[in-house]
């Protein structure tokens, strides 16, 4: 009885607050990311922008242009367009489009590409002025987003 | 004589939300008021209404996976697992037990997130502004996992029919360990702030009761459920997913206030640590996906699979016409049915408690509309 009443008289359960409140206020405990000055670190898993990997050694593209990453798109957001080449006769990819603005980044079709050419990159800064822009050709596909870079 | 005035009437209708900050997203609420008193509510919803359950009736089985994380978007990894676990009973197939620990150890992890997530926000309603900054930073660290496991932090769609498609990285066992080592601290620090402050005492004890009966009257399930004294866990009522190894406690409270469900949700907190710990130790090895075919075409038949979910039991229910895509998919989600209640708690109290008692019931409105 007493004991609570000295904890209600002298505010004790207020000032235990307090005191937490306190212990946080060390400069060494902030955790808030000074993007853009300060680059977030993202998992190296991290599905972010769309890639087409090319083959580093002659520059060709190492789709097969076999369609199952369309086929295995939920929004069918991916349109491959092919050409049989007469001398090799192998399908060659001539366009590729993935519309990055419907993307919900669930992976599915880096999951059914069987060359890894298709891939989901760390790169996540998509923003563009127009939404023709968040449509991916081909050519943007293979450079990657060039976001600005910002420092302080 | 003179005329009727707004001023003589006995009852004053408002409408709370569905822009209110405190409804939690696009909840509308219809109060009658008399004074302070609140004579009765009525609740609006499907402003979020995006035909998740039509879409799953167009999508592949697989397809579907990535959509079911958007219902309950705190909670995403939990949605996935009722997901997949719903599939696999049609296809009568089970996980590894590799894949099986692995899920456990992310849905709890979830779980943690998620009621921390609830925690900060309905501190912040009551006026505690404090608490939602330290959740969200243990929070992050939840979610960092889940970024370096499956390389999403939100809608992570960790998850896939018959097991997992990613396998661990490196140190993650360790992490968990860490988190959970560096976790429970800060559960007592929540706990220190908040428990015996005395105005968080008196905003939370005696309002929005809901006994035990009415509970199971309106199908209230999860910790709305175990703050009245009913201890049903689906984890250990009908074990899935390998919960039945694992040794933890179901935390109740008796009264059924908005305190208790308070405590109540700050023991479950604890409890998941504890499976972390036991899961962690022993995730077996073996494969992290089991055979599953290319194209997943259930037989006929329908599945109910119910999970225990942050905020109550999560259930699918597949129908299958041994088609590539379900011929009826429908999803009973934990917060629709506990909203339910809201009008049972809120009548005959204040005003002011409404927005304490909204939450409390802790329902996101992208599961609640789907």
């Amino acid at each position: 009885m007493i004991a609570k009443l000295f904890r209600t008289v002298f505010l004790v359960d207020l000032f235990q607050g307090l005191w937490v409140t306190f212990r946080n206020q060390d400069p060494k405990r902030i955790y808030t990311e000074q993007y853009p000055a300060e680059r977030p670190k993202v998992g190296e898993r991290y599905r972010g922008a769309p890639r087409l990997n090319i083959n580093p050694d002659n520059g060709e593209t190492l789709c097969i242009s076999c369609n199952l990453c369309a086929l295995a798109c939920p929004e069918n957001l991916i349109v491959v367009t092919s050409q049989r080449n007469e001398q090799t006769k192998r399908k060659e990819l001539t366009t590729f489009t993935y519309d990055t603005s419907r993307c919900m980044f669930c992976g599915l079709c880096e999951d059914a590409c069987p060359v890894d050419a298709l891939e989901l990159t760390q790169d996540f800064e998509l923003a563009s002025y127009t939404r023709e822009g968040a449509i991916w050709d081909r050519q943007m596909l293979e450079e990657g987003p060039k976001p600005t870079q910002y420092k302080c | 004589m003179p005329e009727a005035t707004f001023l003589d009437a006995t009852e004053l209708v408002i409408n709370m939300g569905p822009q209110h900050p405190s409804t939690h997203g696009v909840l509308r609420v219809i109060l009658k008021l008399d004074g302070e008193k609140v004579n009765g509510t009525e609740c609006i919803i499907g402003y979020l209404h995006r035909g998740v359950e039509k879409i799953g009736e167009n999508r592949t089985y697989q397809q579907f996976a990535p959509y079911v994380d958007r219902m309950d978007y705190v909670a995403a990894v939990s949605n996935g697992l009722g997901y997949c676990l719903a599939v696999e009973k049609l296809l009568n197939i089970e996980a590894p037990p590799r894949a099986q620990a692995v899920r456990v150890i992310l849905t709890e992890l979830n779980r943690i997130a998620s009621h921390l997530l609830w925690l900060g926000t309905h501190a912040l309603d009551i006026g505690a502004i404090t608490p939602v900054f330290y959740c969200l930073r243990e929070r992050e660290e939840v979610l960092k996992i889940f970024e370096n496991y499956c390389g999403a932090r939100l809608t992570t769609h960790a998850f896939r029919i018959g097991g997992l498609q990613y396998e661990t990285y490196d140190g993650f066992e360790e992490e968990v360990k860490k988190f959970c080592d560096w976790f429970i601290p800060k559960v007592d620090e929540y706990e220190e702030l908040l428990t015996n402050n005395r105005i968080w005492v008196g905003r939370l004890k005696g309002v929005g009761i809901l006994s035990a009966e009415e509970c199971k009257e309106y199908g209230v399930t999860g910790p709305v459920l175990r703050a009245a004294g009913v201890a049903w866990d689906l984890r250990k009522a009908q074990p899935y997913s390998g919960y039945e190894q694992y040794d933890f406690d179901i935390p109740t409270a008796e009264n059924g206030d908005t305190y208790d469900r308070y405590t109540v949700r700050m023991e479950e907190m604890r409890q998941s640590t504890r499976i972390l710990r036991q899961a962690v130790d022993r995730i077996p090895s073996g494969p992290i996906i089991g055979k599953v075919p290319k194209v997943v075409k259930p037989p006929v038949g329908e599945a109910y699979v119910a999970i225990e979910a942050p905020k109550g039991e999560l259930g699918y229910f597949i129908v299958s016409d041994n088609s590539t895509q379900p011929y009826r998919m429908r999803v009973r989600p934990p917060s629709f049915v506990n909203l339910q209640a809201l009008d049972c708690m809120v009548r005959g109290g204040l005003v002011a408690d409404v927005v304490a008692i909204i939450g409390t019931l802790d329902i996101v409105l992208g599961e609640v509309d789907r």
